[in-house]
């Protein structure tokens, strides 16, 4: 755990992408099995233990100090962990310090129940100085939080032992931690895994934002960006299975998409909700309203499969029957998707249309006229583009429908964690439900935390310091005297505000420092938004 | 007679001494300051006139010019103002110069520390506990989780890094007035004699140190050096200037910065801070609470900083505490 611990620190502190690669490969190197295979894990996917969850930490944490005095650490830190791994209460003289080993405090932890939680976490906690408590903590509770990504973790060990970060990617999803399979073929040269019969997840190619640039269309094809959730569809060895955009397995969530696929393949697309929204061949799709509410479920009522029928609008193929077309250019994959078509019944798959445009100048007034709330803009693909995981400048871009604005007014800021730790950079802030001069009240629209700059942060994280006027726990409420320019996608109807309204993606446009909060908008004027 | 303690008032912009018409570290221009030490969030220049020791004073002067007005008050003197209100200028051990302020009126005494620590400082006298009847104390670092680590482990922990690196420099972001100087003299204490190079911004402060008797060692200027001869030496910058321009002058820097904050993980990340050292001038929570006990005043007034933990900690141990709200006093580089 030691070893484990300074390498945490020291990619905390680390800002050289270089340097993170060359410390997590020298650890990947010079650490036995599984030791390292489970930090691995930890780094790339995060590890999950049922028993312990970050209530747990904090349960045992005000159970030896002032509860009060817990909650204000906490909140000025910003990370539960490391508020438990600086305030954990030094272990009797007498106590067992010999550190866990990563595979020992693992197998400790899986072992632990909830109840049996109360009493091995601490034992374990003993036996570490604070950056361990920091480390241990951190890898029980999943996300690390340090700044390294999932791919950044796997092209270390790519870098670690001279292999190709691809071969990673691919055999990574058909694998479990402690990954034995993995460190056997990249560090001791034996057999790669063998996956092919594996229902495994290929890791997305996915788009940078078109903002200035301007394609040719004679290079590029048009497509709608639909608004659902992207999934990969992957069937092999007799199985289907449904995968989110992070790699989860969202099968369970839709079952009618299991029994409708019935040769080997690897496809992409937006999966939708049946309605008379967004079109399509084979007809529409209803908004992410009601695609919402078969998100998130472990299992799906009869009632809900009937109401919220769900089918996938497929972009491209990966895999097919036992042809990898990863490497084609997109044209020809396209051919090869449309050819698929006869087999996939209409009930539960169409086409995603290309969207025909001479030039860039017509595609763009084309974008312009779709006002359908369903359609999130456009997607430009490159006509001979493989299929890549994960960014690749000059292929793939999306083009988003410029955003709705509305002037907001801040009501109440909460502190942020992780890189915002101890800022108030979560602000919730509303409209006028009448004429403010008349007396009328602000109603919370909606909260945002992105959009602005570290200066900006730093300024209104000042602003909210110095003009608190109430507090809720962790919530300041502050003087209503600063107007925001929100920037949303779209506007609903929603119980979730008292306002009656919720944005989807609202994130700050601009600080209007120089705007009397009187001339913020009203409600009605954000409910005149509303497309659908 | 008036209410107990009804002649002093803490106010947004300072602590006002209301027989006397005086303010303790007003964030605006009065008539007549009583000022604890020469930090910007307490001494401010354009008073009528200014009551601090020599030292603060001598700060103020290169700071903000204040020389007209200025009244030095030198540790243990007592200067008697109008209205009956004695003030006594106590050792702090924040900074250089830097004081309590012990103020006595119809029998009874309020101490107001300003900014202080209990740790030794060789750049500046030891704090002196000084009994009185309400104690106002700051709370910058007034959260359990703050603890500072003996710094002779951080100095090791620099001087380490200094010698994994002969190639490379480490720069230490420090406050311009007391921190960089203690860690400078900390260095020379823990046996580093090379010469530190410091920013430009720095020179007049730790000359003003040297004039008072404290010993820098050799110092130098960054600006009249290469970037070779800067490899494997010290610099020392203000916090603002680690990740300016002005840093790409040097040899691949190892970003370092003393401050008690660093305790806090995503507090340096958020810095960009590749050595964190967590060296501070303000109390950690043990000697803020320690400190409590010991002068165990009838009445605790708590300011600046994390206020709602040590009132809360109060309220734990039976002590009476109240938070003042005062404007501006937030040191987020220290």
């Amino acid at each position: 755990m030691e070893q484990f611990a300074t390498l945490i620190d020291a990619l905390v502190y680390t800002r050289s992408r270089n340097e993170k690669l060359r410390l997590i490969a020298e650890y990947l190197r010079g650490t036995p099995d599984p030791d390292r295979g489970w930090a691995l894990a930890a780094l790339a996917d995060g590890l999950d233990f049922p028993a312990v969850k970050s209530s747990t930490i904090r349960n045992l944490l005000k159970d030896r100090l002032d509860p009060v005095l817990w909650t204000l650490s906490r909140d000025f830190v910003g990370d539960t962990a490391e508020t438990a791994s600086l305030l954990w209460p030094p272990p009797l003289e007498d106590t067992e310090r010999t550190p866990p080993t990563v595979s020992e405090a693992v197998d400790a932890l899986t072992a632990m129940t909830r109840k049996s939680v109360l009493t091995e976490l601490p034992e374990l906690l003993d036996r570490l100085d604070p950056s361990g408590r920091y480390a241990l903590l951190k890898l029980a509770t999943g996300g690390m939080r340090i700044g390294v990504s999932s791919r950044l973790a796997k092209t270390a060990l790519a870098q670690a032992f001279d292999v190709s970060v691809e071969d990673v990617e691919e055999y990574w999803h058909g694998l479990t931690a402690p990954y034995p399979e993995l460190f056997a073929w990249a560090a001791d040269g034996q057999a790669p895994p063998d996956i092919e019969n594996l229902p495994t997840f290929r890791p997305f190619m996915l788009a940078h934002p078109l903002e200035e640039t301007v394609v040719d269309m004679a290079q590029y094809a048009a497509e709608w960006k639909w608004d659902g959730i992207r999934v990969q569809l992957v069937r092999a060895g007799e199985e289907t299975r449904v995968y989110s955009r992070s790699g989860d397995d969202i099968s369970a969530t839709f079952p009618e998409l299991l029994e409708v696929l019935d040769f080997p393949a690897v496809l992409d697309g937006e999966l939708l909700v049946r309605g008379a929204h967004q079109g399509g061949e084979a007809g529409g799709a209803a908004s992410f309203n009601a695609l919402q509410q078969r998100l998130g479920r472990k299992t799906v009522s009869k009632k809900m499969l009937a109401e919220y029928p769900a089918f996938v609008r497929l972009y491209d193929v990966l895999l097919h029957d036992g042809k990898d077309c990863r490497a084609l250019p997109w044209e020809q994959r396209r051919e090869q998707l449309e050819a698929l078509m006869p087999r996939l019944p209409d009930s539960h798959f169409d086409l995603s249309e290309v969207v025909a445009a001479d030039s860039f100048a017509q595609l763009a007034t084309i974008r312009e006229g779709a006002r359908d709330d369903a359609i999130e803009g456009l997607m430009l693909k490159r006509r001979d583009s493989p299929y890549i995981a994960g960014r690749r400048v000059g292929y793939w871009y999306k083009w988003k429908r410029d955003p709705l604005l509305i002037d907001c007014v801040l009501m109440y800021a909460q502190r942020g964690s992780g890189k915002r730790s101890s800022f108030f950079s979560d602000y919730t802030f509303g409209c006028w439900n009448g004429d403010p001069d008349a007396g009328a009240e602000l109603l919370p629209v909606g909260k945002a935390y992105s959009g602005f700059t570290d200066e900006e942060l730093k300024k209104i994280d000042k602003h909210v310091r110095q003009n608190t006027t109430n507090r809720f726990g962790p919530v300041r409420e502050t003087e209503k005297i600063l107007v925001f320019e929100v920037a949303f996608d779209s506007v609903h109807e929603s119980k979730r505000h008292k306002s009656g309204l919720a944005m989807r993606f609202p994130r700050i446009h601009r600080i209007r420092w120089d705007k009397p909060a009187h001339e913020a908008d009203r409600i009605e004027a954000l409910r005149a938004l509303i497309r659908d | 007679m008036a209410a107990p303690f009804s002649w002093i008032r803490p106010e947004p912009h300072g602590i006002h001494i209301v027989p006397a018409d005086c303010w303790v570290d007003p964030s605006k221009p009065v008539d007549r300051a009583l000022v604890t030490h020469g930090h910007a969030d307490h001494a401010r220049g354009g008073h009528g006139q200014t009551v601090a020791t020599p030292e603060t004073l001598a700060i103020m002067d290169l700071r903000y010019n204040t020389r007209e007005g200025a009244t030095p008050v030198a540790y243990g003197e007592t200067i008697r103002m109008p209205g009956g209100v004695d003030a006594t200028y106590i050792p702090a051990g924040h900074v250089l110069g830097s004081a309590q302020i012990l103020l006595e009126h119809a029998g009874e005494k309020v101490v107001v520390t300003g900014d202080y620590k209990r740790r030794p400082d060789p750049t500046c006298p030891p704090f002196e506990v000084t009994p009185c009847d309400i104690f106002i104390t700051e709370a910058t670092f007034g959260l359990p989780l703050f603890t500072h680590p003996p710094i002779a482990e951080e100095m090791r922990k620099l001087l380490d890094r200094l010698a994994a690196h002969p190639d490379r420099c480490v720069l230490v972001g420090a406050y311009a007035l007391g921190k960089a100087q203690r860690v400078i003299a900390e260095l020379r204490a823990a046996g580093h004699h090379q010469p530190i190079y410091l920013h430009g911004a720095m020179e007049k402060m730790c000359r003003l140190y040297e004039e008072h008797g404290v010993a820098l060692g050799e110092l130098r200027l960054v600006a009249d050096h290469t970037k070779d001869d800067l490899r494997g030496h010290v610099v020392v910058c203000p916090p603002s200037a680690l990740n300016d321009r002005w840093s790409r002058r040097l040899p691949e820097p190892i970003t370092a910065m003393a401050s008690g904050w660093m305790r806090v993980r995503q507090r340096a990340r958020q810095r960009n801070v590749e050595l964190p050292l967590v060296i501070s001038d303000h109390a950690d929570w043990g000697e803020l609470t320690r400190t409590i006990e010991e002068v165990d005043a009838q009445e605790n007034w708590i300011t600046h900083g994390r206020e709602e933990a040590l009132l809360r900690w109060c309220q734990l141990h039976q002590r009476r505490a109240r938070a003042l709200a005062l404007v501006g006093y937030e040191d987020e580089d220290d």
